[in-house]
């Protein structure tokens, strides 16, 4: 009764599973396009977002996932070309940290309220602080984004598996990976609400990453992504709440990284083995010898 | 955040305002210490551009941030902690093969687990240690206020041991980051090297966490360093430049940061990337006008 008699922990919960749920099942495709850089730069697109939005005194929310998506899609756009090194995208990223720095800077002292809480909750999520109607809302937005994904999930599928054979056969590709980086935008704004936008990227890649190594198979991964995620989300909230000096946000990153590195270590003998996609292409070979 | 200075104003007589600068002592502490570290950044920084080892920076600094953070909490100075954070690590990458670069697939699901989960971790510490939330943005995004004198000495003593093992192992460390294995094929000791190499950055981004924070190390270490890299590809020359970018930059930022009430970490940014674009679009230029001229 207490723990689910509280109404912040209902709407933590509540928003909680759904936000997890997509951030593995999303996070599963981001793994197998290695595309996980991605979700790195979306968390510092995110943070300057929040606070670009609350300088300019609208709800945070708007800032988060207008900035997410467009940069989300911009960099779609760009594709492969617009794969440059290292130190070119560590710069326009500090750079673009250093402008959320200036927002906060100027909503802190516009507001006489707001104090150094800001940018914590914007850093490292609130997920006990949501209202009823934001976890309302991030539910839906969260299930949304599930339902489109297991709508586009077989052709995406095969387009991340073997781009050139889904061109041939005219999977719209292209279109594919954009609509893709859309969703992860979406994902990545709802996440940050949860864990904040340094942490988010954890919720994506841990999941993913432990389901990739414990099957090989593509749909029993998926799902396995998205329950994992849901469960450590589950299981951190459970640990902040017994543990009240320990922080949400810690609580799920410290279930995510551990069951990663639990699995990393159970599987690390048979490492040798094939991985997902070479053991796809060898199918694929064989069937083309056998025709 | 905000500058304790926000009443101090420009004058019409630029010698009294630079005057004003250093009539504060913490300023003056500020300024001294952002010139070791655009120094110390600037020559380390070049050599990592050049190894392409920017993202393993960048994981240093991460590590760094729950140094930092837990050096609070059990009350010793956050400035100790950066560099414990920085070589713990640095020590962890140059043990494990692999880690410390930007893998693809599942490798980089790695990375970026460890990545938030070192974040979360000092922000773990942060939330035990009461009444420290809001030392929380100087941790990540830098501050130039409240630097000690004895911060200022470890500062000075780090860099000057750092940019003296620099200085002795330049010359094979140039040749086995530009070509490693002609250098080990000439016996040069080109794993050491980069373990070696790998310490002294680690030690380099403590100290440039300690004014621009631990998000934002890129604005004095890569910055500065890869401006040069495209400016000029003669190395002692391009060092030059990269030092003269990085404290041109930092004067400049505290300067600007101690009459505004915005914080430095914005500025240092801003000024860092702006001379980047601007040594990028020359080399464009640059590069055109010789390719008309060949024409």
């Amino acid at each position: 009764m207490s723990f689910f008699g509280q109404p912040f922990m209902q709407h933590a919960l509540l928003a909680g599973s759904a936000i997890a749920l997509a951030s593995g099942l999303v996070g599963y495709f981001v793994v197998l396009r290695a595309q996980v850089f991605t979700g790195d730069a979306l968390s510092h697109v995110a943070f300057t977002g929040a606070l670009a939005a609350l300088a300019a005194g609208l709800d945070p929310r708007i800032g988060l996932f207008v900035f997410t998506i467009a940069v989300a899609l911009f960099m779609g756009l760009l594709g492969q070309r617009g794969r440059a090194d290292d130190a070119i995208i560590g710069s326009i990223f500090a750079w673009i940290l250093g402008l959320g720095v200036l927002f906060l800077t100027l909503y802190v002292s516009s507001q006489a309220a707001a104090t150094g809480g800001t940018s914590v909750s914007v850093l490292f999520g609130s997920i006990l602080g949501l209202s009823g109607t934001q976890a309302l809302v991030a539910a839906i937005a969260g299930l949304g984004v599930v339902a489109v994904l297991v709508f586009i999930g077989r052709p995406l599928f095969f387009a991340s598996v073997d781009e050139s054979v889904a061109v041939a056969r005219g999977v719209p590709v292209r279109a594919l990976g954009i609509g893709f980086l859309g969703l992860v935008g979406v994902t990545s704004a709802l996440s940050a609400q949860a864990v904040g936008a340094l942490l988010l990227l954890g919720l994506l890649a841990a999941p993913a990453g432990a389901a990739h190594r414990l099957t090989t198979r593509p749909y029993l991964g998926f799902w396995l992504s998205g329950l994992i995620a849901v469960a450590e989300m589950w299981a951190g909230l459970i640990i902040s709440y017994a543990v009240p000096r320990v922080p949400p946000s810690f609580a799920i990153l410290a279930a995510a990284a551990g069951v990663y590195f639990a699995v990393l270590l159970a599987t690390g003998t048979r490492s040798s083995r094939l991985s997902l996609r070479r053991r796809l292409l060898r199918m694929r070979a064989s069937e083309t010898v056998e025709t | 955040m905000r500058s304790v200075t926000a009443q101090a104003s420009l004058s019409w007589n630029p010698l009294t305002d630079l005057g004003q600068l250093f009539t504060y002592s913490f300023m003056v502490h500020a300024l001294v210490a952002g010139t070791i570290v655009a120094v110390l950044a600037g020559l380390v920084g070049w050599f990592m551009v050049l190894r392409r080892q920017s993202f393993a920076g960048h994981t240093l600094a991460l590590v760094g941030f729950p140094g930092a953070a837990g050096a609070a909490v059990i009350g010793i100075g956050a400035a100790y902690g950066y560099f414990a954070g920085a070589i713990l690590a640095a020590l962890a990458i140059s043990l494990l093969p692999g880690a410390g670069r930007r893998g693809r697939g599942e490798e980089s699901a790695i990375t970026g687990t460890v990545q938030a989960f070192v974040l979360a971790c000092g922000f773990l510490f942060v939330a035990l240690y009461p009444g420290f939330l809001s030392g929380l943005n100087a941790l990540l995004f830098g501050t130039f206020l409240g630097i000690s004198l004895t911060q200022v000495f470890v500062l000075a003593v780090a860099a000057v041991v750092v940019l003296g093992l620099l200085a002795g192992g330049a010359r094979p460390l140039l040749f086995a980051s530009l070509d490693p294995e002609a250098a080990a094929a000439r016996g040069v000791p080109v794993r050491l090297l980069s373990a070696g190499f790998l310490l002294l950055l680690a030690v380099a981004v403590a100290e440039v966490s300690q004014i621009t924070g631990a998000l934002l190390v890129f604005a004095l270490l890569v910055m500065p360093a890869a401006a040069a890299q495209r400016l000029t590809a003669r190395p002692w020359l391009s060092m030059g430049i990269a030092v003269a970018v990085g404290l041109v930059v930092t004067w400049l930022s505290l300067a600007v940061a101690f009459y505004t009430p915005y914080p430095v970490g914005f500025y240092v940014t801003t000024f860092a990337f702006g001379i980047y674009l601007l040594a990028g679009l020359w080399s464009l230029v640059s590069e055109r006008r010789a390719r008309s001229a060949a024409a």
